[in-house]
């Protein structure tokens, strides 16, 4: 097992090291000069030289790399254009929020999702199922910006049972956090849910068919126990591969949800990155998420490896 | 997209004597709701090619003192703050969603199965490389990478199909190279090495063929995913320009009247749906029409 959780910390090192790579050179594509966008059209040429000297954007293109990217291992993401503080220190104020987002919405789908799969499982045919199946085919079709929307005009503008939208910190005052997350949180979770049922749906009827679970019946164990005992046992391990891929989902969902929603997250600075060219910040971001996401692979795989020994013992 | 459970009667559709194309038509044809997705796509098609002549008004024709109607005889689904028409607009941007999907899909499929394509082939050191960078691609979230890319490109409907085409790859990679590791082993791939055949006419006269079946099946699921990502950028702002017609900026644009005028949002995003379920469920009836067995895997 320690040989195992080993193999895959070195994996998820090297993956980290190649998203920084794209990271960093996807952003040295960008359109416009950064100097430019920083001192504005009608800097001299000598301040444009000496900004640029500064930036160590004079420098050959690997020689910046192999810079950003140790600055960055020592916690220094450069300084952002558009806000004229520290990435870092933006970082650190927006990550914990769609952390604390990403991980309600997370907990919420597999609560959700899981147990809708095995009820449908279990009901196959009747009505229950087919309900399910019917909604988890429009969940995944739903656009989350769109819902968030119809949401908004429900919830907050007709019936006033929500606000519209904002963030205030758990620790400031917790009920009105609770009443503001629940539309964005639900929105996020809606697509996961879907995949998940029917994921959960279909390995459960898979599992369902084989021997050991008529043996189970037949030794005249409890429905109760036979389904969640031998049956979601076995079938929840290609559904905890597909939970692991949601971890992508929800962060990337984040840049819709907090747009919609006004939260001042990841998704949202990544967003404002983006559109006013600031390199610093969407490099970062990339990187920081890439991190995020690297991390609950890992943490799915190892997981995983302790559900089913065999994942140790094949993966070579 | 995944339904694990190909029971026997799945492979008892495909009877002998009936060749692979006619089995198809029929098991899709036997999937009904494959089928009302199908037709949707179909009726989406049309509008798309004839839009000029099916949209009562010039969608891009601005009306000043028309502006924010409700819906009337005149403009079925009202106007705009310029005072277009809705229900025009939206039939214009029809033509933006399905370009976009199609195209985006191609991007990335080809670049994808190229790749998959190499690395399951040569395997070693070029299969590390591309497999390493394949993960590094998938741990940034596809809707994040599309918008940085996109961003570098700088905005436009074409940097958009392209963005959304290299956050596809990973996919269309890893099935690639699962499928061609499996067939590289078959005997007529050694026989053709033993006969001297070059490593590019084994690649893609005897393999690429073979790895076919899996690929068109995430090939058409894929569309619908899409089409949502484009509908989620140009929500965002990325994308075509204005006075343009996409469905994700229609939505966005009918956000600030959502009090006054609900259906500038409502209608352009309930048409998202509408598409994205259509190209689903004909998608899930290619796969169970195609080869039962890949139920679960894609």
């Amino acid at each position: 097992m320690a040989k195992f959780i080993l193999r895959r910390l070195i994996q998820t090192v090297i993956v980290i090291v190649l998203v920084s790579l794209i990271a960093f050179s996807i952003l040295h594509m960008m359109p416009g000069d950064p100097v430019l966008i920083i001192l504005g059209e009608e800097a001299s040429q000598a301040q444009i030289d000496t900004l640029r000297h500064e930036l160590g954007l004079d420098q050959p293109v690997l020689v910046q790399y192999m810079r950003w990217f140790t600055n960055m291992l020592q916690g220094d993401f450069g300084r952002s254009i558009l806000y004229h503080r520290d990435v870092a220190d933006l970082i650190a104020t927006r990550l914990p929020i769609t952390l604390h987002l990403g991980l309600i919405a997370f907990i919420l789908s597999a609560l959700i999702g899981i147990p809708a799969g095995v009820l449908s499982a279990v009901r196959r045919g009747d009505f229950l199922d087919s309900l399910i199946t019917v909604s988890a085919n429009i969940g995944i079709a739903v656009p989350m910006f769109w819902l968030g929307i119809l949401g908004i005009y429900l919830f907050a503008l007709k019936l006033a049972w929500l606000p519209v939208q904002g963030y205030t910190s758990p620790f400031d005052d917790f009920w009105l956090n609770t009443k503001q997350l629940i539309m964005p949180a639900t929105c996020l979770t809606v697509v996961p849910v879907a995949v998940l049922a029917r994921q959960t749906r279909s390995s459960m009827l898979e599992v369902l068919q084989q021997d050991y679970i008529r043996t189970a019946r037949s030794k005249g164990l409890r429905e109760r126990a036979v389904i969640m005992g031998h049956g979601l046992k076995n079938a929840i391990i290609p559904v905890v591969t597909l939970l692991g891929l949601q971890a992508r989902y929800l962060v990337g969902g984040s840049i819709l949800v907090e747009t919609v929603f006004n939260i001042p997250g990841m998704g949202r600075l990544m967003v404002h990155g983006v559109f006013n060219q600031d390199f610093v910040i969407v490099q970062a971001g990339i990187i920081v998420i890439g991190i995020v996401v690297a991390l609950a692979n890992l943490a799915v795989d190892i997981s995983y490896g302790c559900l089913d020994p065999r994942i140790r013992y094949d993966d070579r | 997209m995944t339904e694990m459970t190909a029971t026997l009667d799945d492979f008892l559709e495909v009877s002998p004597g009936t060749s692979r194309f006619q089995n198809f038509i029929r098991v899709f044809w036997g999937r009904k709701v494959a089928v009302f997705g199908a037709a949707i796509i179909l009726v989406l098609i049309v509008i798309a090619v004839f839009a000029p002549l099916i949209a009562p008004h010039d969608p891009y024709q601005q009306n000043l003192r028309e502006s924010l109607q409700r819906p009337s005889r005149g403009h079925l689904l009202g106007t705009d703050p310029f005072g277009r028409d809705i229900l025009s607009r939206i039939i214009y941007g029809t033509r933006t969603s399905l370009a976009v999907g199609l195209i985006s899909v191609g991007v990335g499929a080809l670049l994808g199965m190229s790749v998959g394509l190499l690395g399951g082939y040569f395997g070693g050191i070029v299969d590390t490389l591309i497999m390493r960078s394949i993960d590094a691609l998938m741990s940034i979230p596809p809707l994040m990478l599309a918008l940085a890319i996109g961003a570098a490109l700088g905005g436009g409907l074409g940097n958009v199909m392209i963005s959304l085409g290299i956050a596809l790859i990973p996919t269309y990679a890893r099935v690639m190279r699962g499928q061609v590791l499996a067939v590289k082993q078959a005997d007529y791939v050694t026989a053709v090495r033993a006969i001297g055949g070059n490593d590019v006419r084994i690649m893609l006269v005897h393999i690429l063929p073979n790895t076919l079946p899996p690929l068109i099946v995430l090939i058409t699921l894929n569309l619908g995913t899409a089409i949502l990502s484009e509908a989620a950028l140009s929500f965002l702002g990325l994308g075509i320009s204005p006075p343009g017609a996409a469905w994700g900026a229609m939505v966005n644009d009918g956000y600030r009247y959502l009090l006054t005028s609900p259906i500038l949002s409502f209608a352009p995003g309930l048409c998202i749906m509408l598409v994205v379920l259509a190209f689903n469920l004909a998608g899930d009836g290619v796969r169970d029409a195609l080869d039962p067995r890949l139920r679960g895997v894609i």
